[in-house]
């Protein structure tokens, strides 16, 4: 069959021919075999405990860029009830550019997961083909003459060989997907580095290097959106008549421009009715 | 015939198959030399759906080989250019 599938199963097959020529002895082929297969599930094991050594620094890094949203949320509001409202616009930039950080890092988690999930079937399956090619070989010594053998012992290497590419294929590819990640991380790191604010005045009116990215960066319009949010949330009377009807949605009401507002986060539970602030 | 889906399972498909298959991979094919992301997943996903759904799962513990290889579902156009063009996803 041309196309796609050809090639593919071209090379595996010479990589598995390669593997049975080692040896000109039957009985010595069959156990070089095996060791190289006993070999490979060792590489799978080490090639699993990395993606999950990847998937948890990333799981990390998650938990405290959304320890970040929170906070930068909290000071937004904390600098625009206080009137400082180019402050304010500072910490939702920030929150803004985080919270995009965190849908990446959403998606990278993912597609760890599917790896690790894809090696670790894979390694069972060639351990059962391991398996099978153990108790086979061991048949295969005590009963077939040499040139009998020899056939014998194709038939079963291939099956097995075939399965060791496959899964070094699939651990080159996580390893690739890794690698990838690395760059991103160490971006958000420096996101992290960067921080929240210690000091609620500490930024003042000098702007930093980060600051400055950050406002390139971030995206202007859902910015302002939410500025302009969390104007009407500290701002708004409270609700006419009935308490009820904040739970459903909180400050969206009056927003005209109908656009399905960015960041709407779990910032919730502060409603209207509470923007006095005392 | 025997086919493996790299990455997944070997599946044992009915020679009947075999007309469809070819004309699944040609679809494959053209949408590779044409281009465009959506068109190639849309002809990759077809071709590994049929034969998921038409072959029956080979034993782990089974140690024949495959007929046929197919790339791994997340076989990207680039990767699959590359495929044709000799210098495919496993070195050789």
């Amino acid at each position: 069959m041309p196309g796609l599938t050809g090639r593919m199963s071209t090379v595996v097959k010479a990589k598995v021919s390669k593997l049975l020529d080692r040896a000109e002895d039957p009985a010595e082929t069959l156990d070089y075999s095996y060791q190289k297969q006993v070999e490979q599930l060792q590489n799978v094991k080490k090639g699993i405990a990395d993606v999950v050594t990847a998937k948890k620094r990333l799981q990390m890094q998650e938990s405290t860029l959304q320890q970040q949203v929170v906070k930068l949320d909290t000071q937004a509001r904390q600098a625009l009830s206080g009137g400082q409202e180019d402050l304010a616009r500072t910490a939702l930039e920030r929150k803004n550019v985080v919270q995009s950080e965190l849908q990446g890092l959403d998606t990278q988690v993912a597609e760890l997961e599917d790896q690790q999930q894809k090696l670790t079937d894979s390694e069972q399956k060639l351990r059962a083909k391991i398996e099978a090619f153990r108790t086979k070989k061991e048949v295969i010594k005590a009963q077939y003459s040499a040139a009998e053998a020899q056939v014998r012992i194709s038939e079963a290497a291939t099956g097995v060989g075939e399965q060791m590419a496959d899964v070094g294929l699939a651990m080159q590819r996580a390893v690739d997907k890794t690698e990838n990640m690395k760059a991103r991380a160490s971006a958000v790191s420096e996101l992290e580095a960067a921080g929240t604010f210690d000091d609620i005045t500490e930024l003042g009116s000098g702007e930093d290097d980060i600051d400055r990215q950050l406002k390139q960066l971030s995206s202007a319009p859902a910015v302002e959106d939410d500025l302009a949010k969390l104007k009407r949330e500290l701002t708004a009377p409270p609700a006419q008549g009935a308490p009820a009807a904040q739970l459903g949605a909180p400050a969206l009401a009056p927003d005209a421009s109908g656009a399905p507002a960015e960041g709407s986060q779990p910032t919730a539970p502060q409603a209207p009715a509470e923007g006095g602030q005392g | 015939m025997i086919v493996r889906i790299s990455g997944e399972d070997q599946y044992r498909l009915d020679p009947a198959h075999d007309g469809r298959l070819n004309e699944l991979d040609s679809d494959v094919l053209a949408a590779v030399e044409v281009g465009g992301e959506e068109r190639f997943r849309d002809a990759y996903t077809r071709l590994l759906e049929f034969v998921r759904a038409n072959g029956t799962p080979v034993a782990d513990d089974d140690l024949e080989g495959s007929d046929l290889i197919l790339p791994p579902s997340d076989l990207t156009l680039a990767e699959a250019g590359r495929e044709f063009t000799g210098e495919g996803l496993i070195p050789d």
